[in-house]
């Protein structure tokens, strides 16, 4: 029981170290790199399985240990727990430190000051209590701290700087917090929507979507946007050409209990609905058919999504008439918005706006399905019960310009290329504790600028009767008589003046009178990579009536 | 035509930087040879305290009077990057002109915009505070950096991807760019230190390691540039995250670029965490900066050339 209670105490003092948080931040850097190297599955599952397929030998094994999706992986979420814990460990005891160190006055300083890096000394003439009032009126004009105590001044300034670390190291907890919040509790889903047609924001509406494990489906706001057209420029020059250079989708909204409103969706520009964002991620084309079976009635008329394939907008998708009778039909193959012949396959696209569309299909028919109800992808082809249309050994391969129209072979039926809609991939999110991110992230940038460019300073005045220098070998009777234990040779960390009261208040009128005090001017940054100390004990020195050059015993140490 | 004379006087730059770089050369071979007085390299030693120039300035280091060649090749290398970033700004805002928008849309233009900044920060430095011990590294840097931007990066003047237009891409474009300059200064700073504290260490500190200042003064001149720097990157993170959340709808999203500034940001962070640590001190933390500064350049270059992301803009 013993040694459990004092190995928890070791575990717990080695994780909150300064040591072990800076190795766990070491290795939550080097941890991070994969997760930018390697494709990610999250975000990248196409590269995933092009890195499996060109690496076959190691490929498997980087996928057990997690290293395609680094950033869900338990290795990773072990390292940045044991940060937090180690950064609460942390925080705990330096703010009770720190919040004492407020409420108190500075500390009087080491016994000897020569050995502080800033240090100088010598005669004034005046009296002790003129130098230390001297002393204290630049001290506090310098914004110092300042503690009086018989013949002696100490004073310190840059309470801020561990105020900003400390606010900085809080700001990453609650930031931390404000993330599992949002992961907890967002949702973000897609849905394709066709220039003309309408979005519900409803589940069932989506194309995908995802959400966090506290997430209910009344969080969606009630509210429709209908695309009512979607307007984009490419680049037509010379440089870039083909580059997307102005997207505009005209949306109507409407909310519960209000008429729609006209608006404009842009990239960079999301529409902020009930709480929810609704952004403009992407865009493609939908050609316009119109498909008759067999027996001659339409069968199948409208828009069809098609997904493009490449930059000048390829596309892919999949006309599917289920209704068609007697036989139902199939069509499948790629939209051309400016096809041009050329490539392997025959045609390509030339560039990404619609110049000269073209619709090429391959043909499949088969009896009627029996409905199962089984959800079914409408951007990719079950080919189960269904032949391929051929003509003398060959399968049919249809290509239509805008208008046309093609017979089938044998009387299938006939489907005519009307025209092309645009359409657009709206994202619907929300992500409740945001602000709390985005506040914390403001805050610590704050505490940060805080911590790092303030000064942490402390200066020592010390007055005594002269003939009394530090450098000198005083006897013993001269140091006690000077009052001055604080200059006992050989004593470090801080003691107390020993002297009851000033020597000013009650030795004899002539004591009082202006007499060559010694005065010692001493000073310390707390806080590495500070320069001016020099320059600010000297200025303290001339206000205290010294004027002498400052010895500077810190700036040239060897590391 | 106004592309045209952007392109003419950035080409011009790279070969003045590229003469800048020459005269530091020359005034580093000069001072290799010129001999250097022994009490440089006391300096290091406790006690030695008395006569030292205000140790404030970081400049100050106790190095022998300069030869009058020296001194020369030194002013002469000054006086051309002066010129040359001269040339070099004039070619930033010509692009901008020519683009009719802020010239940030591209690889090219960013590391011109950002290679224009540390020349400015380099000049401050030099000018204002004597920081020319500077000049090798950062004409060095200046020459490799446009030489590639006007050769591997260029692209013509183009318009902006729609996602770029934002307010918060501006900020944090601007914001990243002055980040990056000081981790560059930074970083030059800490790789001398690196060479600095090892001749010392073998007592042989000769030639442009006995110009540049002591170790120590070098320890705070990197310490207080990625000071400065750090807070900003913080930002530049912030502000990118924020225009993500507008262009994306998602502020963070591990994107390749976005997960290396992360990595980049924890490196500083560790270095700055190093400082404080007993053990860590000096030349580890110094080794810990210059590794921030490679994975900053691999952020700003690699990530763009090797991993394809959301961040992949346009001509390269
Ligand atoms: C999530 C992990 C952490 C990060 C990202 C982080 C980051 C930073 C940064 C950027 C600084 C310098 C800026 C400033 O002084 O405000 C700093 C300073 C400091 N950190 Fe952390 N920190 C982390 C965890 C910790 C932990 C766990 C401890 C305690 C063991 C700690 C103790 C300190 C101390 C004492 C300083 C002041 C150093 C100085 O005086 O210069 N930090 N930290």
């Amino acid at each position: 029981m013993k040694n459990l209670v004092a190995w928890l105490r070791f575990a717990w003092t080695t994780l909150t170290s300064m040591r072990t948080a800076l190795i766990l931040l070491a290795v939550l850097g080097v941890a991070a790199v994969p997760g930018s190297l390697l494709p990610q599955r999250p975000t990248n599952p196409v590269g995933v399985s092009d890195f499996l397929k060109a690496h076959p030998d190691y490929g498997p094994w980087l996928g057990r240990l997690g290293f395609f999706d680094v950033f869900g992986s338990a290795w990773f979420a072990a390292i940045y727990l044991l940060l937090f814990i180690s950064l609460i460990g942390c925080i705990l005891p330096r703010t009770a430190v720190y919040l004492r160190q407020v409420r108190a006055l500075p500390d009087a300083g080491p016994g000897r000051l020569d050995r502080l890096p800033g240090f100088v000394s010598g005669p004034v003439t005046a009296t002790a209590s003129d130098v230390l009032a001297d002393a204290e009126r630049y001290l506090t004009e310098h914004r110092y701290r300042v503690r009086r105590d018989a013949g002696a001044v100490s004073a310190e300034r840059g309470y801020l700087r561990e105020t900003g670390n400390l606010v900085f190291h809080i700001c990453l907890l609650t930031m931390l917090i404000g993330l599992g919040w949002g992961s907890l509790f967002s949702f973000k889903g897609t849905a394709i929507v066709v220039e003309g047609q309408a979005f519900s924001n409803t589940l069932t509406q989506y194309d995908e979507f995802g959400a966090g494990a506290g997430f209910s489906s009344s969080q969606l706001a009630p509210f429709t946007v209908r695309l009512n057209s979607f307007d984009v420029k490419f680049e037509a020059g010379t440089v870039q050409t083909g580059a997307a250079r102005e997207f505009n989708a005209h949306v109507g909204v409407t909310v519960p209990g209000s008429p729609e409103v006209q608006q404009s969706l842009q990239v960079n520009a999301p529409l902020q609905i009930g709480g929810d964002s609704v952004h403009l991620l992407g865009h493609g084309y939908a050609p316009v058919v119109t498909v008759r079976d067999g027996n001659g009635d339409v069968a199948f008329s409208g828009p069809v999504v098609f997904l493009p394939q490449d930059a000048n907008f390829a596309s892919q998708g999949v006309i599917k008439v289920p209704d068609g009778r007697p036989e139902r039909l199939a069509f499948e193959g790629i939209f051309l918005p400016t096809a041009v012949s050329g490539g392997a396959s025959g045609m390509v696209s030339a560039f990404p706006d619609v110049l000269n569309p073209e619709l090429l299909l391959n043909v499949w028919t088969g009896p009627p399905k029996v409905e199962t109800g089984q959800p079914e992808s409408v951007y990719s082809l079950d080919r189960t019960g269904l032949t391929q249309l051929m003509r003398d050994g060959k399968p049919v391969t249809v290509g239509l310009a805008v208008g046309a129209n093609y017979q089938l072979p044998d009387g299938k039926g006939s489907i005519t290329f009307d025209g092309w809609k645009r359409w657009t991939k709206l994202q619907v999110s929300n992500s409740p504790g945001g602000w709390l991110v985005l506040g914390s992230v403001m805050l610590a940038v704050l505490g940060m600028a805080l911590s790092l460019t303030v000064k942490l300073r402390r200066l020592f005045v010390r007055v005594t009767p002269a003939t009394i220098t530090p450098d000198e070998t005083t006897p013993a009777a001269a140091l006690r008589d000077a009052g001055g234990s604080s200059l006992t040779a050989g004593s470090s960390g801080s003691v107390e003046p020993t002297v009851p009261e000033e020597p000013a208040r009650d030795e004899p009128a002539s004591r009082r009178a202006p007499d060559t005090m010694t005065v010692s001017v001493a000073g310390l940054d707390r806080a590495d990579g500070r320069g001016g100390l020099t320059d600010e004990v000297a200025a303290l020195a001339a206000a205290c009536g010294l004027g002498v050059t400052v010895t500077d015993t810190n700036e040239e140490e060897p590391q | 035509m106004i592309a045209d004379y952007s392109n003419l006087a950035m080409v011009t730059s790279v070969v003045l930087y590229l003469l800048a770089m020459t005269a530091h050369a020359l005034e580093w071979a000069s001072a290799r040879t010129a001999r250097v007085a022994e009490p440089a390299l006391v300096s290091v030693g406790a006690g030695e305290t008395a006569g030292k120039p205000a140790a404030d300035a970081p400049v100050a280091t106790d190095r022998p009077v300069p030869s009058r060649r020296v001194e020369l090749f030194g002013r002469v290398g000054v006086a051309i990057t002066v010129v040359a970033a001269l040339t070099h700004v004039t070619g930033v805002v010509l692009r901008g002109i020519a683009a009719g928008r802020a010239p940030w849309g591209n690889m090219y233009e960013f590391i011109t915009t950002s290679l224009a900044i540390v020349a400015i920060a380099y000049l401050v430095l030099v000018l204002r505070y004597g920081m020319r011990w500077l000049g090798l590294p950062v004409t060095l840097l200046l020459t490799i950096g446009q030489g590639l931007a006007v050769t591997v990066f260029y692209v013509q003047v183009s318009e902006l991807m729609p996602a770029l237009h934002s307010v918060w891409f501006v900020i944090h474009i601007i914001a990243a760019a002055t980040a990056g300059a000081a981790f560059n200064i930074g970083g030059i700073a800490s790789i001398l230190y690196l060479l600095r504290t090892r001749a010392e260490e073998r007592g042989r500190v000769r030639g442009y390691l006995a110009r540049v200042p002591s170790a120590e003064a070098l320890d705070r001149v990197s310490y207080r540039t990625l000071a400065f720097a750090f807070p900003l990157w913080t930002f530049t993170i912030a502000a990118g995250a924020i225009w993500a959340q507008y262009a994306w709808g998602r502020f963070w999203g591990w994107d390749p670029k976005e997960t290396m500034s992360l990595v980049t940001w924890i490196v500083y962070a560790v270095y700055l965490h190093a400082r404080a640590t007993a053990g860590w001190k000096g030349r580890r933390a110094a080794i810990v900066a210059v590794i921030g500064l490679f994975s900053f350049w691999f952020n700003f270059v690699g990530i763009n050339l090797l991993v394809s992301g959301l961040h992949s803009y346009a001509g390269i």
